[in-house]
């Protein structure tokens, strides 16, 4: 693969309600923060790719309505509807094409503005799911069963996760749920579909993240710092529910042997230096895990017992409090890779984790991780 | 941000994205639900190639990328590979909370089916538990004509 690089990243901080703001206000401070982070502007941006669903947004074509936003008049704009890592992907297959040198990716939600369960429910097939009014809680909760049975995952290390990162989320300011929590008051939360209760579960966020990608010349022309893309993988797994083994992740453990081969990389537990995974339940950040090889299968809760996974942990994942301390739709992939360059800088503040070298980033799409996608950021 | 904002209360505008919408259901679509509403039959499509029968019904295999025209009646028994017990309500669900929700993998089909559990106190609803359809007495050809499914007695 040609060298591309991450050049510049921003993010607004990710909060319950942003009431005085329109989504394309939150996406003009992402991308002014992003254009100032590369010591660029908007000039040198030579095309743009957004990361929008028109269900969250309320209307349609809902890329042109952050147009203007992303700094896109007279240049290539184009969108792509799912999370953020998917977005990425796509700018990340335009600069190698050739045709384009910097691109500015953005992605935002504002989970505030309608009705999560009304909106997830929509993701299902009309005629055969969305009658049974299935969300993405309850299908989730549908998932968690599968995989907890299947390996014996007990309900208080999944809990772990939670109390992990909301304490992680302490260190990040652009976190929505920094919380001193204990197993119990997991447990004790209010249950939703079980096994998941509310703080098993991410919270509604709004938010906005842009990232600028850039061949090797314009890289190395902007950029002191600038974060190497060494390996992207992808994959994607049956649509209907029913059609998966739902204990299992095999489009991720195919999407990160992809990224690993890209990198180099054999032994990601010892080579990977930090993890941002997208935890939109505890369960999720465990299942995870094990689809990207940290651990073996059904050990995933094993995982966050031992400890490794904590901040001062061999293979910290989450340090900026993951989705479960603040979802951003759409958005929350693409911070997650804005979290791991960040990390790769050493730029990452109070949740630095010392001395990283490769970070990884994944997002998914569709019910219980349908499609995943893994990227290995390195110096 | 804006220091002007903060001298007033910033004005949400209130709305809908409420569009009535009519959706083809297909060939394979309308056998698999007129099925249910003239016979209370369950029916799922078999790959010849992979000897897997898709429930619901697909029309393109998506093992192979087969097209896929055999036609195979399952369960109506089955038995319920998962499920969750929901404690919320939401305007979709179409019961009151608590309710559970099941995917259960009917006798003949390789794949399972979400649907809804009903007949039976929640702690003893099982992983493995045999099930069945309950059908809706006036049927529209609709997978709300299976109105839910309840253990084996
Ligand atoms: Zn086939």
């Amino acid at each position: 693969m040609e060298r591309t690089a991450i050049i510049g990243i921003g993010m607004t901080k990710q909060e319950r309600r942003k009431e005085s703001e329109t989504f394309s206000d939150m996406v003009f401070e992402a991308v002014t923060k992003a254009l100032n982070d590369a010591e660029m502007t908007i000039k040198d941006i030579d095309n743009i790719v957004t990361g929008c669903n028109d269900f969250w947004d309320g209307r349609t074509i809902s890329s042109m309505a952050v147009g203007d936003a992303s700094g896109a008049w007279d240049k290539n704009i184009s969108c792509v509807e799912g999370d953020g890592t998917f977005v990425a992907l796509y700018g990340l297959t335009r600069i190698l094409s050739g045709s384009y040198r910097a691109t500015l990716i953005t992605a935002h939600s504002k989970g505030s503005e309608s009705i999560s369960s009304l909106i997830t429910n929509a993701m299902f097939d009309p005629i055969y799911t969305r009658p049974l009014g299935l969300d993405a809680i309850t299908s989730s909760a549908l998932q968690a069963k599968c995989y907890m049975d299947k390996y014996g995952i007990t309900e208080e290390q999944c809990a772990m996760v939670s109390v992990k990162n909301h304490r992680n989320a302490k260190n990040n300011p652009y976190s929505q749920l920094p919380m001193d929590l204990s197993v119990k008051d997991v447990l004790n939360s209010r249950r939703l579909a079980d096994p998941i209760k509310l703080l098993d579960a991410s919270p509604i966020t709004d938010g906005a993240c842009a990232i600028i990608l850039a061949d090797e010349g314009m890289a190395k022309r902007f950029s002191k710092h600038p974060v190497w893309i060494r390996g992207v993988g992808f994959c994607a797994d049956a649509y209907h529910l029913g059609d998966r083994d739902l204990a299992e992740c095999k489009s991720l453990e195919k999407a990160a042997k992809t990224a690993y081969r890209m990198a180099g990389i054999e032994n990601p537990f010892k080579e990977i230096d930090v993890a941002e995974i997208y935890d939109a339940f505890s369960y999720q950040e465990l299942m995870w895990s094990e689809g990207l090889g940290f651990c073996e299968k059904g050990e995933g809760g094993k995982l966050v017992e031992s400890g490794k996974t904590e901040m001062g942990g061999s293979m910290p994942i989450n340090p900026s409090g993951g989705c479960l301390s603040a979802h951003a739709v759409i958005a929350a992939g693409l911070i997650r890779i804005a979290e791991a360059v960040l990390q790769v800088r050493g730029g990452a503040g109070k949740r630095q984790i010392p001395d990283v070298k490769t970070g990884l980033a994944h997002g998914i799409n569709g019910p219980c991780g349908q499609s995943h996608c893994v990227w290995i950021l390195g110096e | 941000m804006n220091k002007w904002l903060e001298t007033v209360e910033p004005l949400v505008y209130e709305s809908r994205i409420k569009v009535p919408y009519t959706w083809s259901v297909g060939e394979v679509g309308s056998r698999f639900l007129i099925e249910l509403r003239d016979h209370k039959k369950i029916y799922g499509t078999r790959c010849p190639k992979c000897n897997i029968v898709y429930l619901p019904p697909r029309k393109t295999c998506s093992q192979c990328f087969f097209n896929l025209d055999e036609w195979v009646e399952v369960g109506p028994q089955g038995t319920l590979i998962t499920y969750t017990l929901v404690h919320y309500e939401s305007s979709m669900m179409p019961m009151k909370s608590p309710f559970a929700y099941g995917i259960i993998l009917l006798d003949k089909a390789n794949t399972g089916l979400v649907h809804l559990l009903d007949e039976v106190k929640s702690e003893e609803i099982k992983t493995g538990m045999r099930v069945e359809p309950v059908f809706k007495d006036e049927r529209t050809g609709d997978i709300m004509d299976i109105r839910y499914f309840r253990p084996v007695r």
